[in-house]
């Protein structure tokens, strides 16, 4: 790798193990078949055509990839869920939907080498045994879809898609479609329905397993594209070795993207779980802004439940249990979960003591509000019932009993929706709550205790529409 | 009314079909994608035309139209605006910006609701709303105008001038 150059201010951190943003802002690299294939591109469908789709999966089983959509679930286990006695199409649909605030990863794979997502693409559906694949991307990426389109096409030129690739007697077809605005649709059900030319509203799972009942009632596996990248680097140098980057159950490489009150916001693959918190904020991102202090970290996209500072963590088991601060967490998946929160889509936003906490949850609540699909019931009120509780303490006309209200809103929905946003939509809310009453509390007027406020004055107090 | 399909965009779109052998309702978003693209918005002839191409009642279509934002039944400004809303970019002053772009462009937002969420300028030049999260919280405050992208947007004069 130490013959890559970048381009001048984008150099990677020394920290960095550049392997999936590899040819992100590197200099004289281009979105082009030719460029991708002079540097060995498509040589690991290649080679993984030749072999046996069960060995590809169990590489990627052996890596121990998780899925870096968020939920962090394991690929290979995840296309092993296709039942084995299935005699019905199977599809693959690469969920290029990046909508959870804070990621902002996807969008220059997808932008700056969106061939090596289409071989992780073609490698996986060999894989998986599908032959029609969508490339599902959020439609506010109208250049990434048109990029992707113009990729496509080159490969299918080359013949890495069609009929018979590369001799191989194996079909595929590979699409863009495109979405149109909803973040329910990076939810993997919500996105099926809406590939289907539906409203995206998320199935209940069991039975709608997307790899047992996916898009059109058939065996279908949704990756991220992260996740589908690394699947041609664990077919270049195989799972074990793959699997020996990172750190035992948190394998390989993921990139991070760090925005909010920090000298330099940005992106950093890092080898995951080697890196703790304090240097990705301190030593990665220059540090806070001048003569500030942390207040707090949303380490994992918008629904990752929030970590104050000050406040310590019990990781580890047994003769290994010890506390840690903030600072020390390292930034992996189990540790972020036994830390009580998650390392979800990798997004982390951090919020110095400049902020009002009441304005930060409002923001949060007013984006979920937003995005509610609204088919059950209490995330469709609630998710609106927390904004505007919200929009009350922001604009100071709050009673303090309005928090407990807004907590148990928030607990309400909380397990009791169909898809995991209930939980997404709660859980800033609960944390807040949970971590920063008194401020919030403070931000109330106990003299309002009982009255009702208007809620067009309200709006307008807010500006917040 | 019926409405006038070029004859070019129609063979686009016959083509966009194609993509989904399965079934032909998948094809809702981009049929509509590509008539928003070309009529700026999503009028009730746009829904018909659509539901008979796609062998569809109208209401499965309109059903779409209405749910997702990226999707507009009235006509934007020549060039649309939108500015990314969500925490980031709001940190890093995207309601600054939100309004400095009004007051340059001579837009007012006071009829805004969830349900019309765009304001056009008094010329039509220039429409706007809010969008929520973007997906480039690095760089924010961020906007799309059109298909453009924009990132670290500090200069709104600049901005504009780039569409005049």
């Amino acid at each position: 790798m130490s013959d890559v150059k970048y381009i001048a201010g984008k150099k990677p951190h020394k920290r960095e193990h550049r392997v999936v943003f590899k040819n992100v802002d590197r200099e004289g690299w281009d979105q082009s078949i030719d460029t991708y294939m002079g540097e060995g591109g498509y040589d690991q469908l290649k080679k993984s055509i030749k072999l046996k789709p069960q060995e590809i999966t169990d590489e990627v089983k052996k890596g121990g990839l998780r899925g870096r959509g968020g939920a962090g679930f394991p690929a290979g286990v995840k296309w092993g869920f296709i039942p084995p006695k299935n005699e019905k199409p199977v599809y693959l649909i690469c969920n290029a939907d990046e909508s959870e605030p804070g990621t902002f990863k996807d969008r220059y794979i997808i932008h700056q080498d969106p061939h090596q997502l289409i071989e992780g693409i073609i490698i996986s559906c060999f894989a998986v045994g599908a032959k029609l694949a969508y490339i599902y991307i959020r439609e506010e990426f109208p250049e990434g879809a048109q990029i992707l389109e113009t990729a496509i096409a080159e490969a299918h030129e080359k013949g890495f898609l069609g009929k018979d690739i590369l001799g191989s007697g194996f079909d595929l077809e590979l699409y863009v479609h495109r979405g149109a605005g909803a973040y329910i649709c990076g939810e993997e059900t919500g996105l099926i329905e809406s590939l289907e030319g539906k409203r995206p509203y998320p199935r209940i799972k069991p039975p709608f397993f997307p790899a047992a009942m996916g898009l059109y009632l058939c065996p279908t596996i949704v990756n991220n594209v992260e996740t589908l990248c690394h699947v041609k680097h664990i077919m270049e140098i195989g799972g074990e070795e793959w699997s020996k980057t990172g750190t035992p159950n948190n394998t390989g490489t993921r990139i991070l993207c760090v925005s909010g009150d920090v000298q330099k916001p940005g992106y950093f693959e890092v080898e995951v779980g080697k890196v703790t918190m304090g240097e990705l904020i301190n030593d990665m991102c220059g540090g806070l802004k001048e003569g500030r202090e942390l207040k707090a970290v949303i380490p994992g996209g918008s629904s990752a439940k929030v970590l104050r500072a000050g406040e310590t963590f019990k990781i580890g088991k047994g003769d290994d249990e010890k506390e840690i601060s903030i600072w020390d967490i390292p930034m992996d998946f189990d540790t972020l979960a036994a830390c009580g929160s998650m390392a979800g889509s990798g997004g982390v936003i951090v919020i110095d003591d400049s902020r009002s906490i009441s304005w930060v949850l409002n923001n949060i609540n007013a984006f979920y509000a937003h995005e509610s699909c609204g088919q059950c019931t209490p995330c469709r009120e609630g998710s609106l019932w927390m904004k505007k509780i919200t929009d009350r303490v922001v604009a100071g006309k709050a009673s303090p009993s309005d928090i407990d209200t807004l907590d148990s809103v928030a607990r309400n929905i909380d397990g009791r929706t169909i898809c995991a946003f209930g939980e997404a939509c709660a859980w800033p809310t609960e944390s807040f709550i949970d971590k920063f009453r008194d401020e919030l509390v403070s931000d109330t007027n106990p003299e309002l205790e009982g009255e009702i406020v208007n809620a067009e004055t309200l709006v307008a107090a807010t500006a917040l529409k | 009314m019926s409405l006038e399909v070029p004859a070019d965009l129609e063979k686009e779109i016959d083509e966009r079909v194609t993509h989904y052998p399965v079934s032909k309702r998948s094809a809702v978003l981009p049929v509509l994608h590509a008539l928003q693209h070309h009529f700026g918005f999503i009028s009730e002839e746009s829904v018909e035309w659509t539901a008979a191409k796609l062998e569809l009642e109208p209401i499965k279509v309109l059903e779409v139209v209405t749910f997702y934002p990226g999707f507009r039944q009235s006509a934007p400004g020549k060039y649309h605006i939108r500015v990314c809303r969500t925490l980031s970019c709001a940190m890093a002053g995207s309601y600054e910006l939100m309004e400095s772009l009004c007051d340059k462009t001579g837009i007012d937002r006071s009829g805004v609701t969830h349900h019309n969420p765009i304001a056009v300028s008094p010329d039509g030049k220039f429409s706007i709303e809010f969008a929520e999260c973007l997906a480039s919280c690095g760089t924010g405050p961020v906007c799309l105008v059109s298909d453009d992208f924009h990132e670290a947007v500090s200069d709104v004069d600049g901005l504009l001038k780039q569409y005049s």
